[in-house]
């Protein structure tokens, strides 16, 4: 939901730091996206490719690194990988658990020339 | 060459909404979002906390919804500040609208202000508006499948309000499993079971409110 506009922000963030480094073109942008937030890596690719020309990003390749939801459970301190939206702890089946990763959302990096 | 970025996505909302924060700071009002799907009783429940609080604290309100006045009529029957933002389309309240919001709201008269966000359990989670607190509402006869479906918002807030509870007999929720499912996603969650129609645990999570508004102003 929102790619539209999270992919504008996506390129305002990448052209600003790239600006910053007096780079004349922008070559790749990664992003970290969390299986949490709900962000659908295609929806992104289609904004920024009707976004991206004419900036200093034109032609830029996307790079989306997804990192997956992880859980440590509160019983028995197992770490497993939220998987189809199942909370159960796979070793003793409590529900749910610490979220240790997937809620991450940003532009990690920019590659520049 | 890789130039090191490590810059949140929505943080241009992010900004804003910490703007709101530090003027709401400023005149000690406490801030609470309300969020939940259309029609499970967001408008009610504001209404009965107006109700429940009313010799205790200074209220007001801002209604989100695409359209129409409907929400912020009935709030302002109760002779409480309100603002209605009619969105005209977005599915969410962001921290912009809500900065222009502010504006016309008697800041230095107030203690609580209630936000009743657009009827979605998507999208408004992304968009932080400078609120203290995050309320959903869980109805009895949406089912208690939600947490599963839409995880984000049951993790985000800071309590899930199960209303509707006087229709328990006649739909399928198991509250029990609810609680313990909401509870493993979410460990310092409040659930709250509520009627708004009987007025059924209204006191207690009114009694929650406001020990939250006084801790924050």
């Amino acid at each position: 939901m929102h790619e539209l506009s999270i992919t504008q922000s996506v390129l305002n963030i990448a052209v600003e730091h790239a600006e910053r480094a007096e780079a004349e073109r922008i070559l790749a942008i990664n992003l970290v996206v969390g299986e949490l937030t709900g962000f659908v890596d295609d929806s992104i690719q289609f904004y920024f490719d009707m976004f991206s020309p004419g900036t200093l990003a034109e032609g830029a390749r996307l790079a989306i690194r997804r990192v997956p939801a992880r859980i440590r459970c509160r019983v028995c301190d197992a770490e497993f990988t939220l998987q189809d939206s199942n909370w159960l702890c796979p070793d003793c089946s409590a529900v749910g658990g610490d979220i240790l990763a997937g809620r991450e959302f940003l532009v990690e990096s920019i590659e520049v020339e | 060459m890789k130039v090191s970025v490590v810059e949140g996505i929505l943080s241009a909302n992010d900004e804003i909404a910490l703007q709101n924060r530090r003027l709401l700071d400023k005149h000690d009002i406490c801030v609470m979002n309300v969020m939940a799907s259309p029609g499970s009783g967001k408008t009610s429940l504001i209404l009965r906390t107006i109700d429940a609080l009313r010799n205790r604290l200074r209220v007001a309100v801002v209604e989100g919804d695409i359209a129409s006045t409907v929400d912020a009529d009935r709030v302002a029957a109760k002779s409480v500040p309100v603002v209605q933002i009619n969105t005209g389309g977005q599915c969410h309240l962001d921290a912009p609208m809500l900065h222009r919001a502010l504006a016309q709201l008697p800041l230095a008269e107030l203690d609580l202000l209630m936000i009743e966000n657009v009827g979605n359990l998507i999208c408004p989670v992304d968009f932080k508006l400078g609120e203290n607190l995050n309320v959903m509402i869980a109805s009895a006869p949406e089912g208690d499948d939600k947490p599963h479906k839409y995880p984000s918002i049951f993790i985000a807030v800071d309590a899930v309000v199960i209303n509707k509870v006087d229709l328990l007999p006649y739909v399928h929720f198991d509250v029990p499993a609810f609680r313990e499912l909401v509870a493993g996603m979410n460990p310092e969650v409040r659930i709250f079971e509520v009627s708004c129609e009987t007025g059924q645990g209204i006191e207690e999570w009114a009694e929650w409110v406001a020990k939250q508004a006084v801790r924050a102003g």
